[in-house]
């Protein structure tokens, strides 16, 4: 009893709280700097959708339409011609409607389709939301190293590229 | 005294008068604004976060964000609310939390109003600040609000208890009410280091009758005296109650630090200015407060209760007999004729 006294009167308890927080003042901080530091991302995320080229710059779509016929979300609309070759004379995809799953990519049989790294899509409006050919050509131009990556060199189908094939990878040290 | 206010010379007073008002008013006013956002910034590198940062460079114009905002924000009144009392109550807090810094020494004399029982008048002023939460309580006409009123001020008039009681072991040895001789009597020796036990003590009433954690579980967002404010009265409350811990912690640097006295007399440490010294301390003393936010979990009220009646009361008041006592022993009783 004189000790629980004792510990109240000299606020030994308070104290050591004190000394605990006063630690953690210096401590680097644990919180990203948010909007100026993005958050790690795992290998293989899904974000938004660009339509690829081949080694030699000519773009890999052959507008088979089968990604248009998977797309459980009904977010791709694709019309084809024929000239020298098959080609898709329009691509859109509503990204408004896209549930980022990834089947068009697993259907996709020239690995045209790939959805890339890039998670920040907001817009201010539905319209913008609505990427025609070239918005997803553009974009895969841009992302091609990091989409590239994940097919490897000499990879036609999609189903090729080394995906992790069950569970959750670890994140990659921040 | 009865002169009329058309005379020039009046007048001229009254300027310089309402200049020196305005020369404390403006620092502590923008003081009170960003405690907050000092507030934040500490609170948040002891959670390990960053804290405000987005608006102006390291976030430093958030106050001025957040204020826009209430301004911008409609002002609610609850139906059936007693609107002129319930506009009142925020500009009360605000001006009996400024009001105190009349009687604050800046240097020796330096006050705007040097009284002579500049302490009573303190004490005084942070004991009406009581009105501006019941009044809010009250004229919000919400139950919620009232009840948390009752409890608020049951708990600042209990703490308001100890800390004239505080007062008074504090005042027996300096024999004077008067803020500049209390500061000066302590020219050799703060009197946080005799009084320590009382500082602490002071300390810890302080934040009871400012509503700052961890006293202020009447105070939490939806159960609190506040519940029916919004906008600029709101705004304006949270404004007084950083000036009311400003003002309080002014006075525990007049009573425990010396006041605008530097550490020691000696060297380049007189350099600064008495100003300088005392928002120093007062600043290091608001920061603690923080600091006891981030680590001491709310007391309920019934806890509150117990530490202001149980505790700190019984405890000031041991120490005023102390004192006395102390100064008998030793003959130092100031304004008494020595024995013999």
């Amino acid at each position: 009893m004189l000790d629980t006294a004792a510990r109240g009167l000299l606020l030994i308890d308070l104290v050591r709280g004190l000394g605990l927080t006063l630690a953690a003042l210096v401590r680097p901080k644990a919180a990203r700097a948010d909007p100026n530091v993005m958050a790690p991302q795992a290998p293989g995320v899904r974000g938004e959708p660009a339509l690829r080229r081949d080694a030699v710059g000519v773009e890999r779509c052959i507008a088979c339409k089968l990604c248009e016929a998977v797309c459980p979300a009904l977010a791709i609309t694709l019309e084809s011609a024929v000239d020298d070759r098959r080609r898709a004379t329009r691509f859109d995809l509503d990204l408004s409607r896209c549930v980022f799953c990834g089947l068009c990519q697993e259907a996709c049989p020239v690995a045209a389709i790939a959805l890339g790294p890039n998670i920040e899509v907001a817009t201010e409006s539905r319209e913008e939301l609505c990427y025609a050919r070239d918005r997803l050509l553009a974009t895969g131009d841009h992302r091609e190293p990091a989409i590239g990556a994940g097919f490897g060199p000499t990879a036609v189908r999609g189903a090729l590229r080394p995906h992790p094939p069950q569970g959750r990878t670890p994140l990659p040290p921040t | 005294m009865a002169e009329p206010a058309t005379d020039p010379g009046a007048l001229a007073a009254l300027g310089a008068l309402a200049r020196q008002a305005l020369a404390i008013l403006v620092p502590v006013g923008l003081g009170a604004a960003w405690f907050g956002y000092a507030e934040r910034k500490l609170l948040a590198a002891i959670q390990l976060r960053h804290g405000p940062s987005r608006v102006g460079p390291l976030g430093l114009l958030q106050p001025l964000a957040d204020g826009l905002k209430l301004v911008a924000k409609e002002t609610v009144f609850p139906v059936g609310s007693n609107r002129i009392v319930f506009l009142l109550a925020p500009i009360v807090t605000v001006a009996l939390a400024l009001v105190g810094w009349a009687v604050i020494p800046l240097g020796p004399g330096r006050a705007l109003a040097d009284l002579d029982v500049g302490a009573l008048f303190l004490a005084a002023t942070s004991s009406l600040a009581v009105f501006g939460v019941i009044l809010a309580g009250w004229a919000a006409n919400a139950r919620t609000a009232f009840r948390a009123a009752l409890r608020a001020a049951a708990r600042m008039l209990s703490f308001e208890v100890a800390i004239g009681l505080v007062l008074v072991s504090v005042v027996l040895p300096v024999g004077s009410l008067n803020l500049t001789a209390i500061v000066d009597a302590q020219q050799r020796l703060w009197f946080v280091v005799p009084h320590l036990p009382m500082f602490v003590l002071f300390f810890v009433a302080t934040l009871a009758v400012t509503d700052r954690p961890p006293f202020d579980a009447a105070d939490g967002a939806t159960t609190g005296v506040l519940v029916e404010y919004s906008g600029v009265g709101y705004g304006l409350f949270r404004l007084g109650r950083s000036a009311a811990l400003i003002t309080m912690c002014a006075l525990a640097s007049v009573l425990f630090l010396g006041g605008y006295l530097p550490p020691v007399a000696l060297g380049p440490v007189t350099w600064a200015s008495g100003p300088a010294w005392l928002g120093l301390k007062v600043s290091g003393l608001m920061a603690l407060a923080v600091w006891v936010r981030a680590a001491v979990p709310r007391y309920r009220f019934d806890q509150a209760m117990r530490i202001a009646w149980k505790l700190a009361v019984p405890a000031a008041l041991a120490w005023v007999v102390v004192t006395a006592a102390v100064l008998v022993a030793l003959g130092r009783v100031p304004g008494a004729v020595p024995a013999g």
